[in-house]
């Protein structure tokens, strides 16, 4: 295999692992200082134990979060040479920005938050857990500014020729804000919550349906429901706003996501289908014109396709970009349904009665961490072949010096060393929710109390 | 070009990325330098209260390197990516193990196993030490300089060339820094046996670090070229050294008299002025060609735009203060002896 696509599996792995853990801390974080936040309102100790509990967890997720995540910067470097010298400009103020702001904040406080129990008030830790859960924000908001910018650039120049050409700033501000970082980052920023959101529901229900933690579990549930139900909402929101401005600046990513050949005619929306490349067909059930009236709200509306591109501009993988994007799109369609449902028993008085319910609930953790995976890949797969759109291929932007052995080496040394790493991580959630928020031989009185 | 109180953009940003290199070795130097004494100490406790020193401090300490490899990829990315590339192996190796120390510190008390504690105590044990050695012989490598030709490619050895004989001495020096920065760091923290079993440790190391600083200086001054000619024009040359010298020989005397912040003190100062040294003696270069120093890698042509640099200047100038208060507040909480309690790892 040749450098290149070593590169790529490459940062798609390593990347795709980092992105396991920072939605969980961020959705986590967010149901955490609203834990804490009741806690130091009511005083009310079932909001310490959640919120202790709580934290043990997310100090798991932040701690692997953390350690990929310092891989990521610096793959740039070793991998993406000839991309870090162009975009080093650009990505510069962003990433030296995410720094100070994002990661200074979160680390520091991080240290408060998890050791600090015992060392400063509950307000000071309060205060440290919204620092915490802000830096997180922040970083989310830094990187995927600099991926919005890659996707859509805006505010720069390209100065120099051939190997020495590079993009530099002329409007910060418009390069912070091209056409697709709101959009992008809300999104993000949602897809984390529901990540955490779910993964706080699916525990509770499993501990609601062995009949352990029962109060608590109650008031936890519904806290991470009122967040799932009304953050699976907005989502489609975001995603429909973000799935606009694909149609207006990259077309050719839009096309590949419907699958969507022609040069410009009405297109279908599909629910479910296969592509197939050659003959350019897709088979699937679809509502004939619904890409067009989506995009501009007219059933015969031109939609810009694939054939519109030469071969060598246009995503190579379409049924791969179209299968993730459907995925993502199902499950954020099953998560509404899922959530509405829950919400309305709950209005109505019997939530916690439906065993069956509960045992999807229980198992629903794994969705939001998909649809965020396949997001991602989507919309990284459908800007090929570009790595700055329009400007830099990807088959231009890795290190020349580096050689396919190298690569190889690194690969295999990742791959052991994150099997390890997940096998660490789910053999830890798995003892921390056995074990459970509060230990009851402890105190059985305050158990029965509380719990 | 633009400048700041008379000092060019590429040369402020010098000294930023410097500062938090410096501010990384320091800080991360007594954390990794407490891991690579870890398996000098026998009882499953004392091995316990040595993670916890470091405990609520090290992920802190290491934003040091995130900033500071970011500050470098903002400021330089010319720097950036010809030496990442360059230094592919050892890069790699080093981030491997940054991975495996932070599991080691997460999960190696999290069970009561002899045979899991004993195996996390040796991947801990031997990740900090070749992240120490690691460091050092990248410093060696730029010093040494890189075979870079026009327009900044490498061509030079790919697998095993970062190992020269000149590499693995700065490794070694900086590895021996380190473990007497830790072993002062864990006797500010600790008590009783370990704390004594620390002063004695502390003796080795820093016979330790006095000879490969010997071995290293003699060598640098006859092989690496151009270091003598430096020497003779500017005499901030001898006065580095000589105060490192100075602030290393205080140190035996502070530990004796029990002040071992003031030891921490003046072992950090003795690191600040080593890369202060090298700092002097590199600038304006980054990465020197050994090819032509025509194609070395400079401040001024590694540079993003005077545009970039001016805003990045102004976002350090906003977020330094604050990132200083964050510090002062975590060392001031977690201030005084290790206490192991429920929230210990
Ligand atoms: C700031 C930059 C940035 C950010 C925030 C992300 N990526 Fe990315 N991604 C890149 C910058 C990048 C890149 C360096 O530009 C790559 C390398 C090769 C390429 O074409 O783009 C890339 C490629 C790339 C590929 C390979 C695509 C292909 O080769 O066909 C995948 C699957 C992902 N990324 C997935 C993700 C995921 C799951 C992310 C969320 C955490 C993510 N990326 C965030
Ligand atoms: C290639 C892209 C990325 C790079 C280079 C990168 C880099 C990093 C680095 C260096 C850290 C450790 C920082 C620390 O010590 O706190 C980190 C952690 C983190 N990253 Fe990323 N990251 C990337 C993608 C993302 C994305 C897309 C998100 C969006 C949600 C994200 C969110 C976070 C968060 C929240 C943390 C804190 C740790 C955690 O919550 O698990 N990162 N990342
Ligand atoms: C409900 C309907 C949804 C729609 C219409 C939708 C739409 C989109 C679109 C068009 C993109 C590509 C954006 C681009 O390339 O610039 C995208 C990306 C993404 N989606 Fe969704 N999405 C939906 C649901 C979800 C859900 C439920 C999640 C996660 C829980 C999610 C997570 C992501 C992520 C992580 C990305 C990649 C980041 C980005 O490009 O914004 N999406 N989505």
């Amino acid at each position: 295999m040749d450098v290149e696509i070593l590169a790529r599996i490459q940062f798609a792995f390593t990347i795709a692992f980092h992105y396991i853990y920072p939605p969980l801390s961020i959705g986590i974080g967010l149901i955490m200082v609203i834990m804490e936040g009741l806690y130091l309102k009511t005083g009310n100790k079932q909001y310490e134990i959640l919120t202790r509990f709580w934290l043990k967890i997310f100090a798991i997720t932040f701690g692997i979060g953390v350690a990929t995540g310092i891989i990521m910067e610096f793959e740039f470097g070793t991998n993406w040479a000839v991309y870090s010298k162009y975009v080093g400009d650009i990505f510069g103020s962003a990433l030296a920005a995410e720094g100070l702001f994002a990661f200074g904040l979160e680390s520091t406080f991080l240290g408060i938050l998890i050791f600090g129990w015992n060392r400063v008030s509950p307000r000071v830790h309060f205060i440290s857990a919204i620092g915490v859960f802000l830096g997180s924000m922040f970083s989310a908001v830094w990187i995927v500014v600099a991926n919005s910018w890659q996707q859509t650039p805006a505010g720069y120049h390209i100065v120099g020729e051939g190997v020495n050409a590079r993009a530099e700033v002329t409007d910060f501000w418009a390069m912070v804000f091209n056409p697709s970082s709101v959009d992008r980052i809300i999104h993000v920023w949602q897809g984390a919550f529901l990540a955490g959101a779910f993964m706080i529901l699916s525990v509770h229900a499993y501990y609601l349906l062995k009949g352990r933690y029962i109060e608590i579990s109650k008031k936890a549930f519904k806290i991470a429901l009122s967040v799932a139900t009304i953050v699976s909402l907005l989502q489609l929101v975001s995603g429909h706003s973000s799935a606009d401005g694909v149609a207006e600046n990259q077309p050719a990513k839009l096309a590949a996501m419907e699958g969507h050949y022609d040069k410009s005619a009405p297109a279908d929306l599909y629910v479910f289908g296969w592509v197939d490349d050659e003959t350019q067909e897709v088979t699937g059930i679809s509502v004939p014109g619904g890409l067009s009236f989506l995009v501009h709200q007219d059933f015969q509306a031109p939609i810009t396709g694939l054939n519109a591109f030469s071969e060598e501009d246009r995503p190579g993988q379409v049924n791969a970009v179209f299968q993730f994007y459907h995925i993502m799109i199902s499950i954020g369609m099953f998560l509404i349904a899922l959530t509405l449902y829950a919400s309305f028993l709950w209005w109505k008085g019997t939530l916690f009665d439906k065993k069956w319910l509960l045992k999807i609930f229980t198992f629903s953790v794994i969705l939001p961490q998909i649809a965020n995976q396949v997001g991602w890949f989507a919309a990284e797969m459908g800007r090929q072949p570009w790595i700055v759109y329009g400007h830099l291929r990807t088959s231009q932007g890795f290190s020349q010096e580096v050689s396919a052995n190298q690569i190889v080496f690194s690969l295999v040394l990742f791959t052991v060393v994150y099997s390890i790493l997940l096998l660490l991580f789910l053999y830890s959630l798995n003892k921390k929710i056995k074990h459970g928020p509060y230990n009851e031989a402890e105190n059985p009185e305050e158990f029965l109390k509380y719990t | 070009m633009e400048t700041f109180l008379g000092i060019d953009y590429p040369t402020l940003w010098y000294l930023v990325v410097g500062l938090l290199f410096s501010g990384y070795a320091i800080l991360e130097g007594f954390d990794y330098g407490a891991g690579a004494w870890h398996l000098f100490f026998k009882k499953d406790l004392s091995r316990r209260i040595a993670i916890n020193a470091i405990g609520p401090l090290w992920d802190a300490n290491q934003v040091w390197l995130i900033i500071g490899g970011g500050a470098l990829f903002a400021g330089f990315p010319v720097m950036y990516a010809t030496m990442l590339s360059a230094m592919y192996i050892p890069f790699m190796l080093f981030l491997v193990l940054l991975v495996l120390r932070s599991s080691a510190i997460k999960f190696r008390s999290a069970e009561e196993m002899k045979w899991w504690r004993k195996s996390w105590d040796i991947i801990y044990f031997i990740s900090n030490v070749l992240i120490a050695f690691l460091l050092g012989v990248v410093l060696g490598n730029i010093l040494q300089g890189f075979e870079i030709h026009e327009n900044f490619s490498y061509k030079g050895g790919i697998f095993f060339s970062f190992l020269s004989p000149y590499a693995i001495i700065v490794g070694l020096t900086t590895l021996s820094i380190f473990m007497t920065q830790g072993a002062i760091f864990l006797l500010l923290k600790t008590e009783g046996r370990l704390h004594a079993r620390l002063t004695f440790l502390l003796k080795k190391g820093m016979v330790f670090f006095i000879t490969s600083f010997a071995v290293t200086s003699l060598y640098t001054l006859v092989f690496i070229p151009g270091v003598t000619d430096k020497f003779k024009e500017n005499p901030l040359f001898f006065v580095l050294p000589l105060l490192a010298f100075l602030a290393v020989a205080n140190v035996p005397r502070l530990v004796s008299k029990k002040k071992y912040s003031n030891a921490l003190l003046f072992s950090s100062l003795t690191m600040a002025f080593l890369l202060m040294l090298v700092a002097f003696q590199l600038y304006p270069v980054l990465l020197p060609s050994t090819i032509d120093p025509e194609y070395s890698v400079t401040i001024y042509n590694a540079a993003s735009s005077q545009k970039s640099l001016g805003i990045m200047l102004t976002i350090v100038l906003i977020g330094a203060p604050l990132l200083a208060g964050y510090f002062l507040f975590l060392y001031k909480t977690f201030h005084g002896k290790v206490k192991l309690d429920d929230t210990s790892y």
